[in-house]
Order: structure tokens, then C-alpha cells, then sequence
């Protein structure tokens, strides 16, 4: 296990490697999914009371 | 798709970091592979993506091939960061350096990730939407000039960096315990990009048709 750990004395480079890389991969998923939802939710809104905040709906 | 993407991932991660045996070089260094070429690798498909929806935008005005386009994006911009701070991981044991400027490899790595920033700041800074398109698309379709010149940067010019290890026409420079976790994880890198991308064009579509019927009712109906 320890050896494992090691990553043959390179643990340094390999390990922030994997954590970087799920790192972005958690973010890429969670913040795709808040911005569907938050489209989702402002629209509603919108579609409930139509008269306001239409314009800044560009983003 | 997203599912099945983090599965191939979480196995190809396994499968390179415990199962696959160390390289006669590189040591287990090399594992950096794993995460490296897939990220490198989705960076460039995202970028044909979002160039190839650009086109089809500015010729046919395609209104879903820009919402794809404006989806990809961030997607491709995160894949590139990725693969430029793996690579910097794996180059400082390996070469002894983080970064090398002036290097071909690098620097149109590099250069993808000022382009599809450039992409989204300037589709960001365009109030009218359909100018905000056409612009940022027009950057995209010229940047594609800098996809061959990523591919082939090892050849044409020295550089640090490794030449292919896999390879559509010539047998892979790797041994099959050391490439399997390696297509898992660009097959998983793959289904995963494309879910998170689909999500994004999904959320765009919606805002763009925000008036129409159909968007109404998908609204109304919460899906």
C-alpha cells in the first residue's frame, strides 16, 4: 500500500495529477448542472410573470 | 452517458494507476499518461466540435449548431488547462523543467487555450446574441489552423515533448497491460465531455427559444 503510495518516489507529480484531474471533472459535471437548473429555474419565473427581467436574460 | 463515462473513468484510473506496470524509463511517472492524453486528446475533439458548429452556423445559420458551439466551450477550455498542468507535472521529473517556451507542442497547446478563451470572451461581451454567434464563430473557424499544427508540432519541429504513443496506422508504441486503462479512460473522457456538453446545449437551447412554445411547455413540465 505504502508502495503504492509512492508512485516510485514520482508521488509528487502523479497524485496531484489524479486529484487535479477529478477535480475538473466533479466541477465540469456539478457546474453543467447548475447551469441547467438555473436556466431552467429563471424561466419559469419568467414564463410565470412575463413582464419583467427579460432583457437581462442574455447570459 | 454520464454514468457510463465516470464508470470508464473510475476503471481506467484503477486499471493505470494500480494494475498497469511501471515503464522501463519513466518509472511510474508515466502514469500521468492516464489523465494526460485523454484530457489532451477531448481538447482537441471539443475544439473541432465547437468549430465544426461554428461553420455550420455561420453557413447555413443554424441556430442549434451555435448552441452546441457556445456548449463546448468551457468543456474544451477546462479539458486544455487539464492536459497543459498534467503535461507540467509529467515534464518537470521527466525533462526537468515545468514549461518550455518556445517549444512547438507547448506553445499550440497553449495557444488552443487563448483561443477558446478568446471564443467565450468574446461571445460573453456581445450583447446581440446572433453577433455574439457569428463573431466568436468566425474566431473558432480560423482557429481550427491551429489543430494540425498541435498534431503534428512533434514532427515537424524538435521538441520535448514524446512523439505518438498510439496511432490509428501503426502499431501502438505500448504494451496492452499499459494501453488498455488508457482507452477506457479516453473512451470514459469521451462519454463524459459529451454528456457534460449536452447538458450545457441543453440549458442554451432552452434560453435561446425561451419564447417559443415548445420551450414553454419543456419549462412548465420541469424537464
Amino acid at each position: 500500500m505504502s508502495e503504492f503510495l509512492a508512485m516510485g518516489g514520482y508521488a509528487a507529480f502523479v497524485w496531484p495529477c489524479a486529484g487535479l484531474s477529478f477535480a475538473i471533472l466533479a466541477g465540469l459535471a456539478l457546474a453543467a448542472r447548475r447551469r441547467l437548473r438555473g436556466v431552467q429555474r429563471r424561466l419559469r419565473q419568467l414564463n410565470a410573470r412575463p413582464e419583467e427581467g427579460a432583457w437581462e436574460l442574455r447570459a | 452517458m454520464l454514468g457510463a463515462g465516470l464508470a470508464a473513468i473510475a476503471v481506467g484510473a484503477f486499471g493505470g494507476l494500480l494494475l498497469a506496470p511501471p515503464d522501463y524509463q519513466q518509472g511510474d511517472a508515466y502514469r500521468i499518461i492516464y489523465f494526460h492524453v485523454p484530457s489532451a486528446y477531448l481538447a482537441m475533439q471539443l475544439y473541432a466540435l465547437m468549430a465544426i458548429g461554428s461553420a455550420i452556423g455561420l453557413v447555413w445559420r443554424m441556430k442549434l449548431a451555435y448552441a452546441i458551439a457556445a456548449a463546448a466551450a468551457p468543456v474544451g477550455l477546462a479539458f486544455t488547462g487539464l492536459a497543459l498542468a498534467t503535461g507540467m507535472l509529467w515534464g518537470k521529473p521527466m525533462w526537468g523543467a515545468y514549461w518550455s517556451w518556445g517549444d512547438a507542442r507547448l506553445t499550440s497547446v497553449l495557444v488552443m487555450f487563448f483561443l477558446y478563451l478568446g471564443y467565450m470572451l468574446l461571445h460573453a461581451s456581445l450583447e446581440e446574441r446572433s453577433t455574439a454567434d457569428r463573431a466568436a464563430g468566425i474566431l473558432a473557424v480560423v482557429g481550427v489552423v491551429n489543430l494540425p499544427i498541435i498534431k503534428f508540432s512533434v514532427e515537424w519541429w524538435s521538441s520535448l515533448h514524446q512523439g505518438p504513443t498510439i496511432s490509428r496506422l501503426a502499431a501502438p508504441a505500448i504494451t496492452w497491460d499499459m494501453l488498455w486503462p488508457l482507452l477506457v479512460m479516453i473512451v470514459g473522457a469521451a462519454l463524459f465531455s459529451f454528456a457534460v456538453t449536452l447538458t450545457r446545449a441543453r440549458a442554451e437551447v432552452l434560453l435561446r427559444e425561451r419564447g417559443a412554445r415548445w420551450a414553454r411547455d419543456v419549462v412548465a413540465a420541469g424537464a
